[in-house]
């Protein structure tokens, strides 16, 4: 399922099918950090850093201390000045890595980017018989153009299917091996530049420009190329960049006051004061927490064409599912043959049979099973049947079914909608059983779809007709649906059911899926309204979508999903594409995206919380030799001044390698109401984040104590 | 009735009548802030200012008139000070000197109160009365107006107007200031308190010789002072004077009085935002850090006692007047600080290091718990904004209070906020303690002379008014210092508060649903007050060390 292998194969991150609560990430592989190392090094830059304005304290702090290590030496000086350049460059490794996987992705897609030529053809317009062709490179191509590629050969741009049919081996994008097929007109007519055709000739007219495909989209995104700050990333900078300020004035003007005190502290302490107070955990994991973000939605193959829509996908209030494929399965089924008055259930499920057995629908093989499940009747092959005449579904007739022509068994069988096959009873010559309407009525009233299943007999050319049955056929919700709404519930977020169905239908499966709401009969204006109401409202809404007609919504949508097998005017709308067109995938977006923001509060809170411990360490190491009381908040029992100050830098640097994992993967999910939630966050970070640094410190000093020369 | 059952009863008495207090003045707060008639002195007011009542102002707009209206105010009272041995009922006080008098003016407008003279000497009657008591009605109701507007902030939709502050300022003074100080003079004046234009009497002492006694109309001030967080004394003893607060029945009345509308100002904000859950947890995070702070304050004087005078007196009585005992001392000392008030009871630079130590803690909260009239309320709110924030991003979703979200518009203003006072005190500090001349104000060395500099920065940023005595202040560069510390600590916050009272107007709100963060509920409340101890503890501790827990530990 993931886009790729790359050359460190990528965790499969969550397996939705094993843990369906669980969304997780990858685990950090030491290889990787160890190949981000030079990255981490370069970003050294202050120019880099500069972007990063807690980083960039550290950074600035490091060089004072450098300066004042070189001026006035002390193992002291040096240990500390060295910390300082490691918690930058830990931040950077963070940073590195988590870019480090989205690189490894675009490797991949690149190879998919191969020059290729295109054989363009000048001057054709549909049913052109022949059209000049010409060979050129596919970077030559511009809009509108018009290729002709055939089997074998690799599509040149992105672009529609204006005349053919082909199978399309789109692997390189989704990772799935099974090709597609790809027609003109309709819904399936997009492909993609980079995937190969594998059957039969193709015409497509490119809709992309060269440099602005979906490919060249893919790898700009998973490399973080055209990474901007989310808006919630930027309001959360804003309160680190404060509370950093917030705390450089505490420790300069903290100077004036030891001096006053008779404690004047060195420049190389009051640099490990800063560094330590400064929001440092959050600062230095901000980044690869949202790049992590982003690569979680790319390995179960969602492409986000920004951060912004995945910190809307956590936002979000109002989810709209189209029934067919998120919410039941693709199409109906057989349910219970309802045979006519004086008829054998046998007879009646023997009858739909035999007329099911060349109709290669979904619903059609579903009757067959049925019977067979049910009624132990064999499906026989359609050749097991001599003088067997399958008559196939016509839109005119609206039934279909067969005409057997065997002495023993000389007789016309046919299924279809009501009123078809009850007109083409009673043309034979037949009467409906009166109970029949009712059954019908019933069926439909359910939200099922009836098939009535008629008989005329063919003894002596006198024929005797009548109605048979009725075939129930019904949507089949999928199989733990219902859960999955009533965890969105209590997350806060309301399903609507869109459908094409009748009210009456739609209201039956709406309650069997337990969803909120639903729109029946829905146009796409229908559904443009809904979600410009709920808007209105103040709610954020997401969506699926795959046809054209779905662009304008998708587009209004604040997260808009399209299916990879939509039309290009669907993914052009949508701000996200699913490359495994799995509508249901929505639910997973969401998690994904409220996962990253809780990640960032969660840290946010750790980073914030361990000031706390630190001040125990660093304050008392400062000001105990002047106010011998103040040793009493060294509740630690540190071993010395330098000993103490040093293992609070030691910790501050080494909890941010610690927590890396925690960033990339996010924190732990479960849906669940916000009070619920919050509880088990304050619970573990925040309380943790108190209590942490503690036994982390105390346990450094115990070891850094020991360092020669470090008092 | 011994001490501490007496302490009891005060403070089971002041929470009674404070509680009984919370609806109806709550209420009508709201009504007041709410209503759209006019009373006819009221539009008299307006013809008279030449002000549109009914034009609703964008935020930009309302912060220009509270900046115009404050620094009138200020150069009409540095006018009057400066000039004040020509008006009326001088009593022959001179004119003040020009740092002093612009600290002074800076110090009642901004709410603060700050004194670098002392009353019954330095001032004439019509001073007092025309100068100072006007600008305790008025500095109190420019914070009430203030913290109006950001209540319309939350309870707006696409708007940019955040209300009226002419209305606002004419209302809050009208239909509640005045009306509510008029009877509370009449009852300090039945308390004891004097009331008259006697000016200096000469007495003949008991001993023999001869005391001058200075009058004045001190109930009518009194009552303001109290009520509108005020806290700038006739006397310059302030509430210790037996003329200003001469029995137990009378500190009860002053306290209620500068505790009950900051405690009732939530109420108001839960009525406003249609949503009176939000009210108690606002009002149950102030009530819990008041509590706790007083019960600290009264646990140190009563026990962390070091001398044998204090043994004796079963308490730290150094300081203390002996009509209110340490029990009413610590309510009052407690009380006074974490409003913005600054009156006193007693002396604070006397309380033990842990008393004194958390008198300035209090104020470095920000004094929100309850607060200033209006600045306690926007101050809470302001980091219950930076709560939400944290919590909502643990609850995966974009942060929102009472529907508005919380991006980075919003964070930026609330940001700048919780920066600008730790600034303003910590820069300030740093200064005078790097300065030497400035150093050899102090009357007393080590951690007790730092933190009797401290003292009075905090106090000037946070608008309290108190201070640690020690510390020679009315000099040039202390007058001119703290008046701007006391300055931008006044008019900085309100400039970005009603930023963000503009900007959360102009928002179209969130529907509620199961996913918002609940912020009426007992959790909310613990977390709230754990912002409020954790961020400003981090921020003062360094100084904190260095001032009443290097005297206090041993």
């Amino acid at each position: 399922m993931a886009v790729t292998g790359g050359p460190a194969p990528l965790p499969a991150g969550g397996d939705p099918g094993t843990d369906q609560h669980r969304v997780a990430g990858g685990l950090l592989d030491p290889r990787l950090l160890l190949r981000s190392a030079p990255d981490a090094l370069r970003k050294l830059d202050p120019r880099v850093m500069y972007r990063n304005p807690v980083m960039f304290v550290v950074e600035a702090g490091a060089v004072l201390t450098t300066v004042s290590a070189i001026k006035d030496p002390s193992v002291f000086a040096w240990v500390i000045t060295a910390w300082l350049y490691l918690t930058v460059v830990f931040a950077n490794l963070a940073e590195a890595v988590a870019e480090g996987r989205g690189k490894a992705q675009a490797e991949t897609l690149r190879r998919a980017k191969t020059a290729t030529t295109a054989r363009r053809l000048t001057g054709w317009h549909p049913g052109a018989e022949a059209a000049a062709e010409e060979e050129v490179q596919a970077t030559a191509l511009g809009l509108g153009d018009h290729v002709v590629v055939e089997a074998g050969q690799v599509i040149p741009g992105d672009g529609d299917v204006v005349e053919g049919i082909a199978s399309v081996d789109e692997s390189a994008i989704t990772g799935e091996s099974a090709p597609v097929i790809r027609e003109s007109g309709g819904d399936r007519s997009a492909v993609t530049g980079g995937t190969q055709v594998l059957s039969d000739r193709i015409v497509v007219r490119i809709t992309s420009k060269p440099g602005e495909t979906f490919i060249d989209r893919m790898i700009a995104l998973v490399e973080g190329a055209s990474r901007q700050k989310t808006p919630n990333e930027i309001a959360l900078n804003i309160l680190l960049a404060s509370l950093t300020i917030v705390f450089l004035i505490a420790v300069v003007t903290l100077q004036p006051f030891a001096i006053f005190a008779g404690a004047g502290q060195t420049l190389v302490v009051l640099a490990a004061l800063t560094v330590a107070l400064i929001p440092t955990t959050i600062g230095a994991l901000l980044s690869a927490i949202g790049i992590a973000g982003m690569d979680r939605l790319v390995q179960r193959n969602v492409l986000a064409v920004s951060g912004r829509a995945v910190e809307a996908a956590g936002d979000v209030n109002t989810l709209l599912l189209d029934k067919t494929g998120t919410i039941t399965l693709g199409n109906r089924q057989a349910a219970e043959f309802l045979p006519a008055q004086g008829v054998g259930i046998e007879e009646l499920a023997d009858a739909a049979q035999l007329s099911s057995l060349a109709d290669e629908t979904p619903e059609g093989r579903s009757i067959v099973v049925l019977a067979k499940e049910r009624h132990a009747l064999r499906a026989r092959t359609e050749g097991e049947l001599a003088h067997a005449t399958f008559v196939p579904f016509t839109a005119q007739s609206r039934m279909s079914g067969v005409d057997l022509d065997d002495p023993q068994d000389n007789r016309a069988l046919r299924k279809g909608a009501a009123a078809s096959v009850m007109r083409w009873v009673r043309e034979a010559g037949g009467h409906t059983a009166p109970d029949v309407g009712g059954i019908v009525d019933g069926i439909s009233a359910s939200g099922g779809t009836p098939l009535v299943v008629g008989e005329v007999l063919r003894h002596d050319g006198s024929g005797s007709a009548r109605v048979l049955g009725v075939i129930h056929l019904k949507d089949v919700v999928k199989a733990g649906m219902r859960d999955r709404f009533d965890e969105l519930r209590r997350m806060g977020i309301r399903t609507v059911m869109i459908t094409g169905d009748n009210p009456l239908t739609a209201r039956a499966i709406a309650d069997e899926a337990g969803v909120d709401d639903f729109l029946a009969e829905a146009t796409p204006e229908d559904k443009m309204a809904l979600i410009r109401r709920e808007q209105e409202g103040g709610k954020l809404v997401a969506m699926t979508g795959d046809g054209t007609n779905d662009a304008p919504a998708l587009a209004q949508a604040d997260v808009g999903v399209a299916m990879n097998t939509g039309t290009s005017a669907a993914k052009e709308a949508g701000n996200m594409v699913d490359l495994d067109s799995n509508p249901t995938k929505l639910i997973e977006i969401v998690e994904i995206g409220k996962q990253l923001l809780i990640t960032r509060g969660a840290l946010t809170t750790f980073s914030i919380a361990n000031d706390v411990a630190k001040y125990f360490a660093i304050i008392p190491a400062m000001f105990a030799g002047v106010y011998p009381g103040l040793r009493h908040l060294n509740i630690m029992g540190l071993h010395s001044p330098t000993s103490a100050i040093t293992s609070a830098i030691v910790f501050n640097a080494l909890i941010i390698i610690a927590l890396i994992p925690l960033a990339l993967r996010g924190v732990r999910y479960r849906p669940s109401s916000a009070a619920a939630l919050l509880n088990r966050n304050i619970w573990v970070y925040g309380l943790g984040g108190l209590v942490a640094p503690f036994a982390g410190i105390k346990l450094i000093d115990l070891v850094v104590q020991f360092i020669p020369g470090l008092r | 009735m011994n001490d501490t059952l007496g302490g009891w009863l005060e403070i089971l008495a002041l929470v009674v009548v404070v509680a009984l207090s919370f609806r109806p003045l709550g209420d009508y707060l709201a009504h007041v802030l709410t209503s759209p008639r006019h009373w006819r002195v009221e539009r008299l007011v307006y013809r008279a200012g030449g002000m549109d009542p009914d034009a609703d102002q964008r935020w930009t707009g309302y912060l220009r008139a509270v900046l115009a209206f404050s620094l009138i105010s200020v150069l009409f009272l540095y006018g009057f000070l400066r000039l004040q041995n020509h008006l009326l009922l001088a009593l022959g006080t001179p004119r003040m000197k020009a740092s002093q008098a612009f600290d002074t003016a800076a110090s009642f407008v901004t709410n603060t109160n700050w004194q670098s003279y002392a009353g019954e000497s330095a001032l004439g009657y019509f001073v007092q009365m025309t100068g100072l008591a006007v600008q305790n009605f008025l500095s109190a109701a420019v914070g009430i107006a203030v913290v109006a507007a950001l209540i319309r902030g939350f309870t707006r939709t696409r708007t940019e107007r955040v209300g009226n502050f002419w209305v606002d300022l004419t209302r809050v003074v009208l239909r509640v200031l005045l009306p509510m100080a008029f009877v509370f003079a009449i009852v300090l004046v039945a308390a004891g308190v004097v009331q008259n234009l006697h000016g200096v009497q000469d007495v003949p002492a008991l001993a023999g010789g001869h005391q001058s006694i200075t009058g004045g109309p001190v109930a009518s001030q009194e009552a303001i002072k109290e009520l509108g967080t005020n806290g700038g004394g006739f006397y310059n003893a302030n509430s210790a004077h037996p003329f200003e607060n001469p029995t137990a029945f009378t500190n009860l009345i002053e306290i209620y009085l500068l505790l009950v509308i900051s405690f009732s100002l939530p109420r108001t904000f839960g009525v406003m935002a249609g949503d009176r859950r939000q009210s108690y947890a606002i009002v149950a995070v102030m009530v819990l850090i008041w509590a706790a702070s007083v019960a600290l304050i009264t646990a140190n004087e009563l026990h962390s006692v070091s001398s044998t005078a204090g043994h004796d007196a079963g308490g730290m009585m150094e300081g203390k007047e002996q009509r209110f005992g340490i029990w009413a001392s610590a309510l009052f000392a407690a009380s006074t600080t974490l409003t913005s008030t600054g009156a006193v009871n007693s002396a604070h630079d006397s309380y033990t290091p842990g008393g004194g130590g958390m008198t300035i803690f209090n104020m470095m909260l920000g004094e929100i718990a309850p607060g200033g009239t209006g600045s306690g309320l926007y101050g809470i709110l302001v980091l219950a904004v930076v709560t939400v924030f944290v919590a909502g991003l643990m609850v995966g979703r974009t942060p929102e209070y009472l529907g508005k979200k919380l991006r980075s518009r919003e964070m930026k203003f609330a940001s700048l906020y919780i920066l600008t006072t730790p600034a303003v005190v910590l820069i300030g500090t740093g200064i005078a303690m790097a300065l030497p001349g400035e150093r050899a104000a102090m009357l007393n060395t080590g951690p007790h002379g730092f933190s009797e500099v401290l003292y009075a920065f905090t106090s000037a940023a946070n608008n309290n008014g108190s201070a640690f005595a020690g510390l020679s202040v009315n000099t040039t560069w202390y007058n001119t210092v703290l008046g701007l510390a006391m300055l931008l600590g006044r008019f900085l916050p309100m400039i970005f508060v009603l930023a963000l009272a503009g900007s959360l107007a102009a928002q179209q709100p969130v529907p509620v649903t199961a996913g918002t963060l609940p912020t009426h509920r007992p959790q909310f409340v613990g977390l709230l007050t754990a912002v409020v101890l954790i961020v400003v503890g981090l921020t003062y501790f360094p100084a904190l060390a260095l001032g009443p827990l290097a005297e206090g530990l041993h």
